[in-house]
């Protein structure tokens, strides 16, 4: 079985969790042009490496950051968002 | 012209031991410069080169390949062949691949193993069987087969499957495509290497393009593992790879997210199943090779990945959803299992084009079903290359459709690539 260590839950089976893909910058849909805007839509940088992603914890429904290496799979860190941006 | 493989040729090289034999290919060091490279020896790649050397005559072409030919997922997947879509682009196109099919042993002088024993989707719900009723009639409006079957005759066709009101999630009927089936991938591989050599095209393995040549915005050729090769045109069908590659060339974004698909064969056994079958509750598709092993898979990993192997949950998930099927299956030995690197498209619909940049030509957005496209996928692209404009069944599969509300989401998905 695969642990995944959440920031909030600690050590679970990976089972409990479910990828939400590569963190992106939003642009403000009112403000930003119509061809930005498809482009932060349907366009994916994709990278071979190490990229930080949105994971959820599907039963306490918490939604968290983690740092995973895409080519041997490997989870390096698990955070929370307020690490990354501070909470309103 | 005798053909090179036949009855004849194999009692002819019986009798003289075998040794007479030519290679499949000829392994040519890279020349100066071509009028065509094509990056990448997967499918796609060697059917492109094929079909721009028979339909359009142009033969100083090199397909360069960083591995051997066949290690990418022209020699991973599941070898699934149907044209059982419900969107008009998508069916034209999967239909014209189906023909093309129907007569490649014999285009190619090579037994390509393409057995048309039919796919059969199980409806599990009366709305899922109304909209298969739906699918099925878009396909015959269009000249497909598809014909719907009641749970009585689908247990007739397969014994082993539980239909019983008790199973998990009861059959209530099925769509079945009959002229879908299988075919042997490394034969389709080796079967288009061959035919596209035997007309001068260069396959060049171990060949890793690295970068791209340029001259301003125009690509010129590219730089790889054995030195600068230049070229009028550069085609891209890395499957896979297609997001690195085209980094290589400054487009740092493209509509596509690599993702690994897995799949699955069984320990031998006796005839078992004569068809393909994909369940509809889930993601999982089952069907039995000549040699007897049941070969299957489910969903892609769940999240993005350039490993190719696969992870646990998945595992998991597809035995269970085999034995939901087949309860029967419970103590048969899986003997492999392996994974692929998918490119999976923001609507999971391909992308064959000319551009984006002057110079360069881009096949890519196969998802986990672009095995049945091989045929068609190599005919239009070579097309699109020799013309410097589509055809009409590949006109609609643009790389701008995303930007102008043009997706061709035959899932009805939306914009999130692991869902198709
Ligand atoms: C497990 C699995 C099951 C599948 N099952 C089915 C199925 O049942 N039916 C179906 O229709 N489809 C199926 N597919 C999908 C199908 O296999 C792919 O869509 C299709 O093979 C992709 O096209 P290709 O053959 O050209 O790709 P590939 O064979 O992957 O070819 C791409 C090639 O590009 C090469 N390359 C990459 N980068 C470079 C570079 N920089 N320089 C040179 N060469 C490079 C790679 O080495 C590779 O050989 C499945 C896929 C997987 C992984």
């Amino acid at each position: 079985m695969k642990i995944l260590t959440c920031p909030m839950n600690g050590p679970r089976n990976i089972d409990e969790f479910q990828s939400f893909g590569p963190v992106r910058a939003e642009p403000d849909p009112d403000r930003t042009a119509d061809a930005d805007w498809s482009r932060h839509l349907f366009r994916a940088e994709n990278r071979k490496g190490i990229v930080v992603e949105w994971w959820r914890h599907v039963p306490s429904n918490y939604f968290f950051l983690a740092e995973r290496d895409l080519v041997t799979n490997e989870v390096l860190r698990t955070f929370d968002a307020s690490e990354r941006w501070a909470h309103p | 012209m005798m053909a090179e493989y036949s009855a004849l040729s194999l009692l002819a090289n019986a009798l003289k031991g075998n040794k007479d034999w030519k290679p499949a290919w000829r392994k040519p060091d890279p020349k100066a410069s071509y009028d065509v490279i094509i990056i990448g020896g997967g499918g796609h790649g060697l059917s492109t080169a094929y079909y721009l050397a028979k339909e359009h005559g142009i033969t100083n072409v090199a397909v360069l390949e960083k591995g051997w030919l066949g290690s990418g997922n022209v020699g991973r997947n599941t070898t699934a062949v149907r044209s059982n879509y419900l969107l008009p682009a998508n069916t034209r196109f999967y239909e014209h691949s189906m023909k093309l099919w129907e007569n490649l042993s014999h285009d190619l002088n090579y037994n390509v193993m393409f057995s048309q024993r039919g796919c059969l989707n199980l409806a599990h719900t009366p709305a899922q069987f109304d909209d298969y009723a739906r699918r099925g009639n878009a396909m015959r409006h269009l000249g497909v087969d598809a014909e719907l079957m009641t749970t009585a005759q689908i247990k007739r066709l397969i014994p082993a499957l539980d239909v019983s009101d008790s199973a998990r999630f009861p059959v209530v009927g099925g769509l079945m495509q009959r002229r879908a089936g299988t075919a042997r991938h490394d034969a389709v591989a080796w079967g288009y290497a061959r035919g596209a050599d035997r007309r001068g095209v260069d396959i060049i393995e171990n060949c890793e393009v690295t970068g791209f040549l340029r001259d301003g915005d125009r690509i010129t050729g590219v730089t790889t593992s054995r030195g600068d090769i230049r070229a009028k045109k550069v085609a891209v069908s890395v499957a896979g790879s297609t997001g690195r590659v085209m980094r290589l060339a400054g487009i740092e974004t493209m509509p596509i997210e690599s993702h690994v698909l897995q799949a699955f064969v069984t320990e031998s056994l006796k005839p078992f199943i004569d068809t393909v079958v994909t369940f509809g509750m889930g993601h999982f598709y089952l069907s039995q090779s000549d040699k007897g092993g049941l070969v299957y898979g489910g969903d892609i990993d769940g999240y993005n990945s350039y490993a190719q192997r696969g992870n646990l949950p998945v595992v998991d998930e597809v035995m269970s959803e085999m034995l939901a099927l087949f309860p029967g299956l419970a103590r048969v030995r899986m003997l492999r299992s392996w994974g692929g690197v998918c490119d999976m498209s923001m609507d999971g619909s391909p992308i064959i084009t000319t551009g984006p940049l002057p110079g360069m030509y881009l096949n890519c957005g196969w998802c986990y079903g672009g095995f049945k496209a091989t045929p068609a996928s190599g005919w239009c692209f070579a097309w699109t290359i020799a013309k410097d404009e589509p055809h009409d069944l590949n006109a609609s599969f643009t790389l701008d459709r995303f930007h102008r509300g043009l997706v061709i989401d035959d899932k009805g998905q939306g914009a999130t690539p692991r869902l198709h």
